[in-house]
């Protein structure tokens, strides 16, 4: 700014504020408001949904608040199906999927970032270079594995492949090159053992980053639908999205009240931890650019 | 720290030795392995598995004794170049990245400016709110979706319906069934863009803005000349991952249309599905999957020349 001053001395210097309120940017709030209530109706319209009775859900034109608020939806879905089980089953997958990822990309991103061995960079130019393979290119391949090892059906085989990504070696490295060296070399020159080291002084001092490894790990696999689809074949063993999927194409095709509060089901918990935690989870995006 | 900088003279410390040496490699090497084993079995091997399955006749019948599986060489490949279900697939999932991705992008980077000039403080929420589809699962979206589109009792046709307008059957019809799809994901993916646009946004120099309204810039022309140059790295990024992902399209068919009708909503992920789990022919799916794969490398790398190739000019 002084710069400019200095060449156009005759020019008073533009002010950072944006002057008062103009007409131009009241229509940017209208229409910004108008996107954020298109991003907010399906989402009000499940929940609505999900308390209708079925007349009501295809009547014409459709309501908006439920003449008769009925939880006969919820109760189909505790007593007919068995979506407690599988919320269980999603819980304990992406659950299981985060800890292995937090677990093992911290220990690896740890080598990558602060210790010095032979094919390191290799090493890491692998974790780069597979940082976009699509998830279909192995479908068959991971089903072929799996039947051999006799895992088809199991919870096992949706987590073991979920369970070392390449997105959270990248998130712990980049983050962990910042941790100062004379740290860990005075530690190093106190005695401590590399595992000691990692355990006591990176792993706390990694904790944001861990954070928002986890949410980063745990929304996408609570969220996946085709793998567990293609290897999870009992229904006691389905996850949410797969049980969800499989009855809106299936038997409950029309059942658009059971429909609606099983997508509540799915979707509200996701909801509640995104709000919680979105501080990190915004934070990691624009740190990393990795997709939820 | 500085104590034990001073006491290191007398702590000597081993470099030289063999054994500290492989000691050190060793140490990187353990904290690699855990990460390490699942990925190479559980990736890697896939990732060239794949491609040699494709060279093959695999079936249900050779899951136990893989080598039993016939090498048919190229017969896959040439079996994609005729096969017109594959076409039709191949060409909807390129309607949908080539109409799919700017749209996207668009979207979210009219938000970004938006939000960055008119909203001050209220502008987490308007990120939140924004960013909630992205976070939320395609299954339970469009399941939703399918509801808020059905011709008769819908609520999108019932809201046209107030204007006086008739609307279609969005998904029951050709002519309207993949362009909702897109639609669908241009609403759930926007949000994602607008997050890291907005933080692009803030990344840059007000000093430009001043100096360009200082030589009589409109904003139009600040966006032109400022903005959008300094955004082409953003940009390029989002294309890729936009792309990548998109690609990849499978839920939204498979619950909102199972791929009709008449296939004008098949994607290639769908197909692949469709000949490796439904028609059991394994072989035959591993190729049109690494068909897939190529055309996702041979994308990202002609955006990167696209997007990069006149950075000087």
């Amino acid at each position: 700014m002084a710069v400019d001053a200095a060449r156009h001395p005759a020019l008073p210097v533009p002010t950072a504020q944006p002057a008062a309120p103009s007409r131009r940017r009241w229509w940017l709030i209208v229409l910004l408001l108008l996107g954020l209530a298109l991003t907010a109706v399906p989402f009000i319209w499940m929940l609505l949904g999900s308390l209708k009775t079925q007349q009501e859900l295809v009547q014409q034109p459709p309501t908006w608040i439920p003449e008769t608020v009925t939880t006969d939806n919820y109760s189909r879905l505790w007593s007919r199906l068995d979506f407690p089980r599988y919320f269980w089953n999603s819980t304990f997958i992406s659950l299981a999927i985060t800890i292995a990822n937090v677990v093992f990309c911290s220990m690896i991103g740890y080598a990558l970032a602060k210790l010095r061995f032979a094919g390191r960079d290799l090493l890491f130019l692998l974790v780069i270079a597979t940082l976009l393979v699509p998830g279909s290119v192995t479908l068959v391949p991971l089903f072929v594995l799996m039947s051999k090892l006799d895992l088809v059906d199991t919870y096992w085989a949706v987590i073991l492949p979920a369970a070392a990504g390449p997105l959270g070696v990248f998130l712990m490295r980049q983050f962990m090159l910042a941790i100062p060296n004379d740290l860990l070399e005075a530690a190093r020159v106190d005695g401590a053992g590399e595992f000691r080291i990692f355990w006591k002084i990176v792993v706390p001092l990694s904790a944001p980053a861990i954070a928002a490894l986890g949410i980063i790990t745990f929304l996408p696999s609570w969220n996946a639908l085709l793998w567990p689809l293609v290897v999870l074949t009992s229904q006691e063993h389905y996850t949410l999205p797969v049980a969800l999927a499989i009855f809106a194409r299936g038997q409950f095709q029309a059942d658009y009240g059971l429909l609606m509060a099983g997508s509540v089901v799915l979707v509200v918990p996701v909801i509640i931890v995104f709000l919680l935690l979105q501080r990190h989870f915004t934070q990691s995006v624009t740190m990393t650019g990795i997709k939820g | 720290m500085s104590d034990a900088a001073i006491r290191r003279p007398d702590q000597a410390v081993p470099h030289g030795t063999v054994w500290s040496r492989l000691s050190r490699h060793l140490t990187g090497w353990l904290f690699a392995l855990p990460w390490l084993i699942i990925f190479a079995v559980f990736l890697l091997i896939p990732i060239v598995a794949s491609l040699a399955l494709s060279f093959t006749s695999f079936g249900l019948g050779n899951l136990r004794d893989w080598f039993s599986a016939d090498f048919v060489g190229l017969d896959n490949y040439s079996k994609l170049l005729s096969d017109e279900r594959f076409h039709k697939a191949a060409r909807n999932t390129a309607v949908f990245v080539v109409v799919g991705v700017p749209l996207t992008i668009a979207f979210g980077l009219a938000a970004a400016l938006g939000l960055n000039q008119a909203i001050g403080k209220l502008q987490s929420v308007f990120r939140v709110g924004y960013y909630l589809p992205v976070v939320t699962s395609i299954v339970a979206i469009a399941v939703i979706w399918r509801y808020l589109l059905n011709a008769d009792f819908g609520l999108v046709n019932a809201a046209l319906g107030l204007v006086g307008i008739e609307g279609p059957n969005w998904l029951g019809q050709k002519s309207t069934a993949l362009a909702s799809i897109i639609a669908l994901g241009v609403w759930r993916n926007f949000g994602f863009d607008t997050v890291i646009f907005l933080a692009a946004l803030q990344g840059i120099n007000p000093v430009l803005y001043e100096a360009a309204k200082v030589d009589g810039a409109t904003p139009w022309a600040m966006f032109w000349r400022v903005t959008l140059p300094l955004l082409r790295p953003t940009i390029l990024f989002l294309a890729v991952i936009t792309s990548v992902g998109y690609l990849q399209l499978f839920e939204e068919p498979f619950v909102m249309t199972g791929g009709g009708p008449l296939d004008s909503t098949l994607s290639v992920a769908m197909y692949v599905y469709e000949q490796g789990f439904r028609f059991l022919n394994l072989g035959y799916a591993s190729a049109v999957a690494y068909a897939l794969f190529i055309a996702i490398v041979a994308l990202t790398f002609i955006q990167f020349r696209f997007l990069r190739g006149d950075e000087g000019a």
